[in-house]
C-alpha cells in the first residue's frame, strides 16, 4: 500500500513538472512567434511608431533623422529584450540613451511616452494579426504584456536614475566650489558666501572658517553675504551661530553686504542680529577690520 | 583631578588638563575666586585647550567664574577653545555671552597686556 502511494506521488510530481515545463515552453514559444512577427514587420511598425511620436509631439528637442535613428535602435533592443527575456542590455542602452539626451532637455514624460507608444503600436499589430483567433490572441498577449511592461519600467527607471546621478554630481560640484576662506592681511580673513545656504553647507562653512581662524591665527573675520539671494530664519540662525563660534575662538566677525531686501526680511521676521557687527559693503567691512587690527592705509602718491 | 592655578605676574592662569568632573569644576571656581583677591591679580586666564568635550555644566561654570571674578574686581579670558568644541557649543546654545575669549594662551596674554596698558 505504502509502496503504491509513494509511487503515485512520484508520478504526480513528475506530472507537475511536466505541466510547468509545458507552460514555460508554450510561453517562450509564443514569445518566439511574437519576435518573428516583429522582425518581419520591422520597417512598417517602426515607421508607424515614428509617425505616432511626431503626432503626439514628443521629443521636440530632436530632429526627425535623429528620432528615426534612435527609434531603430530602441526597436531592435526592445525586440531583443523580448526574445532573450534579459533586460541588462536594454538597461545599459537606456542609461546610455539618457546620458545623450538629458543634456538636450528631453523630459522624463517624453521618454516614458515613446516607450508606451511603442508598446501600443506593437499590441495593435498583434490584434490585427490574430483577430481571427481570439484564444491565440489572448495567449500571445499573456506572454507579451508582462514583458512589455517590464521593458517600459526598465527604461523609465534607467532614465530617472541617470537624471538623479547628474543632479548629485552637480550638487557635489557646487558644494566643493563654494566655501573659500581667504586671508587678505595678517590676521584678517574673508569668507565670501555665494548662493543658497542649507544646513549642510552652513555646517561646512562654519567648520572651514573655524579651521581657518586657527591656522591663520585670525583676529578679525569679514563674512560677505552679497551673493546670498534669500535669507530666512534658519539661514539667519546659521549665520549667528557662525559668528558666535568664531567669537569663542577669539575672533571678531563683521558681516557685510546685507541687501535691502534681506534687511527688510530680517526686520519683518524679527531675527535678532544685535550680536552681529554689520557694515554696508565689503570695502567698508575690510576698512573697519583694518582699524580693529591697527592698520592705517595711506596713498603714497596720487594715482596716475 | 584638581586644576593647578599658576600665578604669572598680575594674572592667574588655570590650565585644564583633561575632561574634569563636576566636583573639580566647583573646586576650581572657589580656588580662583579666593586667590584672585589674595594675590591682588588683575585678570584670570582659563586655558581649555585640552578639553575636547564641553558640556552644559562646564560651560555654565566658566560663565559663573567670569561673572564672579568680575564682582571681585578682575577680568577673565577663556582661551584655547577647539574649533569642533566651539561648533558643538553654539549648536547647544552655549555661547559664553559676556565672557572674553582668545585663540590661545599667547593671544589671551596679549589681549590682557594691551587692555591694561591702555588703562594705565
Amino acid at each position: 500500500m505504502a509502496k503504491r502511494e509513494s509511487g503515485s506521488q512520484v508520478a504526480a510530481t513528475g506530472n507537475n513538472q511536466g505541466v510547468n515545463l509545458a507552460r514555460t515552453e508554450a510561453s517562450s514559444e509564443l514569445l518566439r512567434e511574437l519576435v518573428a512577427h516583429l522582425r518581419q514587420n520591422r520597417t512598417q511598425l517602426r515607421e508607424e511608431w515614428v509617425s505616432r511620436i511626431a503626432e503626439t509631439r514628443l521629443l521636440t528637442a530632436m530632429t526627425k533623422e535623429e528620432i528615426f535613428a534612435e527609434a531603430t535602435s530602441v526597436y531592435d533592443s526592445y525586440v531583443e529584450a523580448l526574445e532573450t527575456e534579459t533586460f541588462e542590455a536594454l538597461q545599459a542602452y537606456a542609461r546610455n540613451l539618457s546620458e545623450r539626451i538629458i543634456p538636450r532637455g528631453v523630459e522624463t514624460h517624453e521618454v516614458v511616452g515613446i516607450v508606451l507608444l511603442l508598446r501600443d503600436v506593437l499590441a495593435r499589430s498583434l490584434f490585427a494579426k490574430y483577430q481571427a483567433d481570439f484564444k491565440k490572441l489572448n495567449r500571445i498577449l499573456d506572454a507579451y504584456e508582462p514583458a512589455a511592461n517590464r521593458i517600459a519600467n526598465t527604461v523609465a527607471v534607467g532614465f530617472v536614475q541617470e537624471r538623479e546621478r547628474v543632479i548629485r554630481q552637480q550638487q557635489e560640484a557646487i558644494r566643493e566650489l563654494s566655501t573659500p576662506v581667504l586671508q587678505v592681511r595678517e590676521r584678517l580673513l574673508i569668507l565670501p558666501i555665494i548662493g543658497v545656504i542649507d544646513p549642510q553647507r552652513a555646517r561646512q562653512l562654519t567648520e572651514q572658517l573655524l579651521r581657518g581662524i586657527r591656522t591663520n591665527r585670525a583676529k578679525v573675520v569679514v563674512i560677505d553675504i552679497t551673493g546670498v539671494a534669500a535669507m530666512d530664519v534658519t539661514v539667519a540662525n546659521h549665520l549667528v551661530q557662525t559668528v558666535e563660534a568664531s567669537r569663542l575662538l577669539g575672533a571678531t566677525s563683521i558681516v557685510t553686504g546685507l541687501s535691502p531686501e534681506i534687511a527688510q526680511t530680517l526686520v519683518t521676521i524679527g531675527v535678532d542680529l544685535g550680536k552681529m557687527n554689520t557694515v554696508g559693503d565689503l570695502q567698508g567691512g575690510i576698512e573697519q577690520a583694518e582699524r580693529l587690527l591697527g592698520y592705517k592705509v595711506e596713498t603714497l602718491a596720487e594715482p596716475r | 583631578m584638581e586644576v593647578p592655578i599658576l600665578k604669572q605676574g598680575a594674572f592667574l592662569i588655570a590650565t585644564f588638563q583633561a575632561a574634569l568632573s563636576d566636583a573639580d569644576l566647583n573646586h576650581l571656581r572657589m580656588g580662583l575666586v579666593q586667590q584672585v583677591v589674595r594675590f591682588r591679580s588683575r585678570a584670570v586666564i582659563v586655558d581649555v585647550t585640552a578639553m575636547d568635550v564641553m558640556d552644559s555644566f562646564a560651560s555654565r561654570t566658566l560663565r559663573e567664574i567670569a561673572h564672579m571674578i568680575r564682582l571681585r574686581g578682575a577680568e577673565t579670558v577663556i582661551v584655547g577653545i577647539q574649533p569642533e568644541v566651539a561648533f558643538a557649543m553654539v549648536q547647544l546654545g552655549l555661547t559664553l555671552e559676556g565672557v572674553a575669549t582668545a585663540l590661545d594662551l599667547e593671544e589671551g596674554l596679549a589681549y590682557l597686556n594691551e587692555k591694561f596698558k591702555t588703562a594705565n
